[in-house]
């Protein structure tokens, strides 16, 4: 026990003190952190939505929960049901048995909500474009505020999405 | 008249500061991960965008699940209006008894696990069971604890418990205050649903007790319901201060002592969150039914405090 | 006064002929009116006694008949006045609407005459002055029991648990014969205030004896462990507004005569004998709300959740003795109405649950609770009378469960004041099993106010099921506005049952202070509550957060949606949690009480074990002690009974030599004896 508590006393705090190269991250997360206080009374809970993805972006979206981007600082957090949510992150191109799910999510939602796509992927397809096992982009089953490329996308780019989500309410 | 005023005043308290204490948790926790973490004041924007948001009802739902918020919020007021937090005694008519604390908030938990099998949801079935096992299984502990405190005091009176502990310092060192203290602090794990009994931030349902009965519940209603499980945290934490080392509690309503009473309260309940907030970071869940052996570990200590307050009296 | 006793056992009668004379619906009413009219003015007549707080002879006209014919109500039997009262009247009420079901299928007259010559027996036991006529009217009690039960008699289940009851219940009565015998020196026709005297020249071990028969005997009508197995089979199969009153009343009548036995007949006894009924109700508590968690039939869990019940009666009647062998006499006094209050209590709740439980049987012809669910939509005014019931029963604050519940805590934790720490060990014991006893309860009952009345219909019946009607509507209501007036206002009742406290524990000893304006105090001031305030916060609380949140928030966006199970096709009443998945968790905790025995047995496809037909799961809990108690018995009666058989040769003369042998032994006895 105390050699947990002495290298947790040890390793310090590991958020990142954002070195220029990633001021934009930090200029990211002030912004959003303004902008939810305004939106949601700067409370952010998210619902992430798994429609078929290849799991990489989930890779990323953890990483903005973890000790480095720690997006708990500016109240968003992660809940285990729409019920509880604000803010869909739905990842992968929406495969025929994710379909109904994806959308009984939405539904389950209370109002108001956002929906942020995750990856290349719930966009295009990617790779996966015309398989018979895909549906199509994640738009063409619920509407979505924002995407956000990349394959995976970066923790940052992540979060300038939600950001944008946010500014277009 | 003032004795009801100020303890009416207990029930803002309890209200005001019991956000910020689940906020202090979380973020202490955050640091031990060495992390950032939220501010301690962020449960109150959540709870104030939760109240505007839209309820989604299960259409398999009754009126008990609608119901359900209002009572849970409401005996956790009344609660809150019967424990001395700052001062003592509380008005007699009040009836502050522990019995009626505790089974006041079973009363809580009783229709929220209700509420859990309303919506026929099988995550919210399987909440509830497992709540009223936790629950079932806590309550003699609970009993015992209380016995060994009333030995002392001859009442279950908490506003004399604590003015009997005031006038014999002594007693705090006593083996059944200790024993006794360390039953309640493991049966308050329990009731309040934190580690290991209960992980209040798992997203995994399998693993849920609390969280599965209210997977169903949002906007006003999951507000209600997250704040007053923040209460009954905040209750019981100040119970366990008050109960077994009262010191700094005003005995008057002198404005000054008052200031220190608040003070003093506010310091202790700090001090345990920290030591939960370390504990959760030291600790893992246990596995459900590993949880009776914990539970028959408060009850043994329990039982032995009631023992040892009996050959030492 | 003292005619409204003579009145009320006549109208039993009259209610007796009617329900012969009259047919169809005129009968129905005529049976639940003179029944209702009946119980009711016993119930007056019961509360007059304990506001005068004076014994009453009681229908002199019935002594005219024969001098050893006298009723009489002191303050303690006017307590069960009261109850029989409580529960009757309702109960009479709801049989009018329920009996319908029973018209063409069933003999209603055997069911209206049973029914008031129950209630006629109860009013008799309960004001019997003589050994003689408290075992005539106990016996009477037993057989109209026995004839309620075996109501629906051409079913395999009801004709073994009426076996079971008449075995047990003769068991029991035995006892009872004995024990008077040895109270009364022998003369069963002495008056209770002669045994009063006479019990105070017999040895220690004789009355340590009587108490013990009493306990067998009168536990084995209470139903305490290890006495209870005929009450979980007997009550469900019975009509439920007569389960009603078995639950409700004759239980109770059983603990009159504990009560009357213990604390008042055979004087003040020895602390053992509150350590004995302090453990057997521990047990009964425990064992009987174990028991009632797994029950499938809601009826029978009620009946199990009797025992739990019950062993709390005890347990405050165990503590009375304890404080009184102590020289304790307020807390014993204390306990004595924890007692009283929990049997009015617990008659008024259970009676109002076996009537929901009714109108569920009523309303889909099943007493199985995996076949129910979502009725609380169908039947809004049951499951509303009987949510009620389930928090009362539960012991959950402000209703009359608690009150009583609480009251029985504040006198074992008087236990810390006696002197020998092994006495106060056991009450704190005893409040820690009576803890575990109410935490069980309370996931007890949400199971089965849950399961029954939430979530999506189990069965085709559910799905159609229906109200009930009016009759049996106002009999439930009735009983739930009994359960909040006992819940509000023990500061009203606990001084009248003070009395009979007094009347027990000292004969006129000063009645202590109970109460303390609307809130309740303990005596010597152990600790107090305030149920009415305690209702009124909860009220203020709820309604002011519902104003402050619309006011502060506006009106409410409500949408409704389906039920969220992570996004999956469908919802089904098969993916709901069970009655028995619900108490899976307990059932694993304590194994070791239940030994389930589980099954599992897999069918394969027979050339490769990856394909399964079908796999079938069976799961059975042991009646541990029709197992390791009863069987045994049985089979040791058995052996013996074959032993025995031999005597039967079949030869005259044998049989001669046998009758001069008795008669021998017979005159050398009686010679021994003078």
């Amino acid at each position: 026990m105390a050699s947990l508590f002495s290298k947790i006393f040890r390793t310090g705090l590991v958020t990142e003190p954002f070195s220029p190269v990633d001021a934009d991250v930090e200029r990211v997360l002030e912004a959003i952190s303004a902008r939810t206080r305004n939106l949601l009374g700067r409370a952010l809970a998210i619902r992430e939505v798994d429609a078929g993805s290849c799991n990489g972006c989930e890779i990323e979206i953890s990483g903005i929960t973890g000790p480095t981007y720690d997006a708990s600082q500016f109240g968003i957090h992660f809940v285990a049901s729409p019920r509880h949510a604000d803010m869909l992150l739905v990842t992968g191109p929406v495969t025929r048995n994710m379909e109904l799910p994806l959308r009984k999510t939405y539904e389950a939602t209370p109002d108001p909500k956002l929906v942020v796509a995750v990856g290349d992927c719930a966009r295009t397809c990617g790779v996966f474009a015309g398989s018979y096992a895909i549906v199509g982009s994640v738009d063409t089953v619920i509407p979505v505020d924002v995407f956000v490329d990349g394959c995976p996308p970066t923790p940052t780019a992540i979060l300038t999405g939600i950001l944008a989500a946010l500014d277009r309410r | 008249m003032t004795d009801y005023l100020l303890q009416l005043i207990n029930v803002a308290l309890v209200l005001a500061v019991s956000p910020a204490l689940v906020g202090l948790i979380r973020w202490l926790k955050a640091r031990m991960q060495n992390r950032r973490g939220a501010p301690i004041w962020q449960p109150y924007f959540e709870l104030r965008k939760l109240f505007g948001k839209e309820v989604v009802v299960s259409d398999t739902a009754s009126w008990v699940f609608r119901a359900t918020p209002y009572i849970v919020f409401a005996s956790t007021l009344a609660v809150a209006l019967l424990v001395p937090l700052v001062r003592i005694p509380v008005p007699v008519a009040l009836g502050s008894d522990l019995i009626v604390v505790v089974y006041l908030l079973l009363l809580g938990t009783f229709f929220l696990a209700l509420a859990g099998l309303d919506t026929g949801s099988p995550f919210g079935g399987m909440g509830s069971s497992r709540e009223m096992t936790v629950a079932a299984l806590a309550e003699p502990t609970i009993a015992l604890a209380i016995f060994s405190l009333a030995v002392g005091a001859g009442s279950t009176d908490l506003g004399r418990i604590v003015a009997e502990t005031l006038n014999a310092p002594t007693t705090v060192a006593a083996p059944g205050h200790l024993l006794g203290f360390a039953a309640l602090f493991i049966v308050m794990l329990a009731e309040t649903g934190r580690l290991p009994v209960d992980n209040p931030s798992t997203h995994l349902e399998l693993t849920m007790i609390h969280e599965a009965m209210i997977l169903e519940y949002s906007g006003r209603y999951l507000a209600l319901i997250e704040w007053a499980s923040g209460m009954k945290l905040f209750i019981f934490l100040s119970l366990l201060a008050n109960l077994y080392v009262p010191w700094g509690i005003a005995t008057s309503n002198d404005p000054a002592g008052l200031a220190v009473g608040l003070l003093a309260l506010l310091g202790k309940v700090v001090v345990l969150g920290c030591a939960i907030a370390a504990l959760e970071t030291r600790l893992a869940k246990l596995r459900l039914f590993r949880v009776p052996e914990l539970l028959s570990v408060s009850f043994v200590l329990a039982l032995l405090a009631v023992t040892s307050s009996f050959v030492v009296r | 006064m003292q005619d409204l006793l003579f009145a009320t056992l006549a109208i039993y009668v009259l209610g007796m002929i009617s329900a012969i004379v009259l047919r169809r619906a005129a009968g129905r009413a005529a049976v639940a009116v003179f029944a209702a009219l009946g119980s009711s003015m016993g119930a007056a007549a019961g509360v007059s006694v304990l506001v005068s707080g004076r014994e009453v002879p009681l229908a002199p006209a019935l002594s005219a008949l024969h001098p050893q014919v006298q009723l009489q109500a002191d303050p303690l039997g006017a307590v069960f006045l009261v109850l029989i009262g409580l529960v009757a009247v309702p109960a009479a009420l709801y049989g009018f609407g329920y009996s319908k079901s029973y018209e063409g299928r069933y003999s209603l007259a055997a069911l209206g005459v049973v029914l008031n010559a129950l209630l006629l027996f109860l009013t008799l036991t309960v004001t019997a002055t003589s050994p003689i006529l408290f075992l005539f009217a106990w016996e009477g009690m037993t057989l109209a029991g026995f004839a309620a039960v075996l109501t629906e008699h051409d079913r395999q289940p009801t004709i073994r648990a009426a076996t079971w009851y008449v075995a047990i219940s003769h068991v029991g009565f035995l006892a009872l014969v004995v024990m008077f015998l040895v109270l009364s020196g022998g003369d069963l026709s002495a008056s209770f205030a002669d045994i009063r005297t006479n019990a105070e020249s017999l040895s220690p071990v004789a009355l340590g004896a009587a108490f013990l028969l009493a306990l067998a005997g009168f536990g084995a009508k209470a139903g305490i462990v290890p006495l209870h197995v005929w009450l979980p089979m007997a009550h469900p199969v019975a009509p439920s507004h007569i389960s009603a009153l078995l639950s409700g009343v004759v239980v109770k009548v059983a603990i009159y005569g504990f009560m009357r036995i213990s604390l008042d007949l055979a004087g003040a006894g020895p602390a053992w004998w509150g350590g004995v009924a302090l453990g057997i109700g521990a047990v009964s508590a425990i064992g009987g709300v174990l028991y009632a968690l797994m029950q499938q039939d809601l009826k029978r869990l009620l009946a199990f959740s009797t025992v739990e019940n019950v062993g709390i009666m005890l347990i405050a009647a165990g503590a009375a003795i304890v404080f009184r062998s102590y020289g304790l006499d307020e807390l014993a006094i204390l306990s004595i109405v924890a007692c009283l209050y929990h049997a009015l209590a617990h008659g008024v709740f259970k009676a109002l649950l076996f009537l929901g439980a009714g109108s569920v049987l009523h309303a889909t012809g099943s007493r199985d609770m995996e076949m129910f669910g979502g009725l609380s939509k169908r039947m809004p005014w049951t499951s509303a009378f009987f949510l009620l019931g389930a928090v009362a029963a539960a012991a959950l604050p402000p209703l009359s469960g608690f009150a009583s519940e609480w009251m029985v805590f504040q006198a074992l934790l008087g236990g810390a004041r006696i002197a020998d720490p092994e006495g106060g060990a056991v009450m704190s014991v005893a409040a820690g099993a009576l803890a575990l006893a109410g935490g069980l309860a309370a996931a007890c009952f949400v199971r089965a106010f849950g399961i029954t009345f939430l979530g999506l219909p189990r069965s085709e019946e559910s799905e159609v099921a229906h109200e009930s009607p009016r009759s049996m509507r106002a009999g439930m209501g009735l009983l739930a506005l009994g359960c909040i007036a006992l819940g509000l206002l023990p500061s009203v009742i606990v001084p009248l049952l003070a009395r009979a406290a007094t009347g027990v524990e000292g004969r006129g000893a000063a009645v202590p202070s109970m109460q303390l304006g609307l809130a309740l105090a303990t005596p010597s001031g152990l600790s107090s509550f305030s149920p009415f305030a305690l209702a009124t916060m909860l009220l203020v609380a709820a309604a002011a957060i519902g104003l402050s949140i619309r006011m502060l928030q506006g009106p409410f966006r409500t949408r409704l949606s389906v039920t969220w199970g992570c996004g999956r096709f469908g919802q089904t009443s098969r993916m709901q949690y069970t009655a028995t998945a619900f108490a899976e968790p307990l059932r694993r905790v304590f194994a070791s009480v239940y030994r389930p025995l589980e099954d599992v047995s897999v069918d394969y496809h027979p050339d490769s074990k990856y394909f399964v037909y079908r796999i079938t799961y069976a799961s059975d809990l042991r009646q541990s002690f029709a197992a390791y108690f009863y069987h045994p018995l049985l089979l040791a009666v058995r052996i013996v009974a074959m032993r025995v058989r031999r005597l039967q040769s079949g030869s005259v003369h044998a049989y001669l030599l046998y009758v001069s042998l008795t008669v021998l032994l017979v005159l050398l006895v009686a010679r021994v004896w003078h």
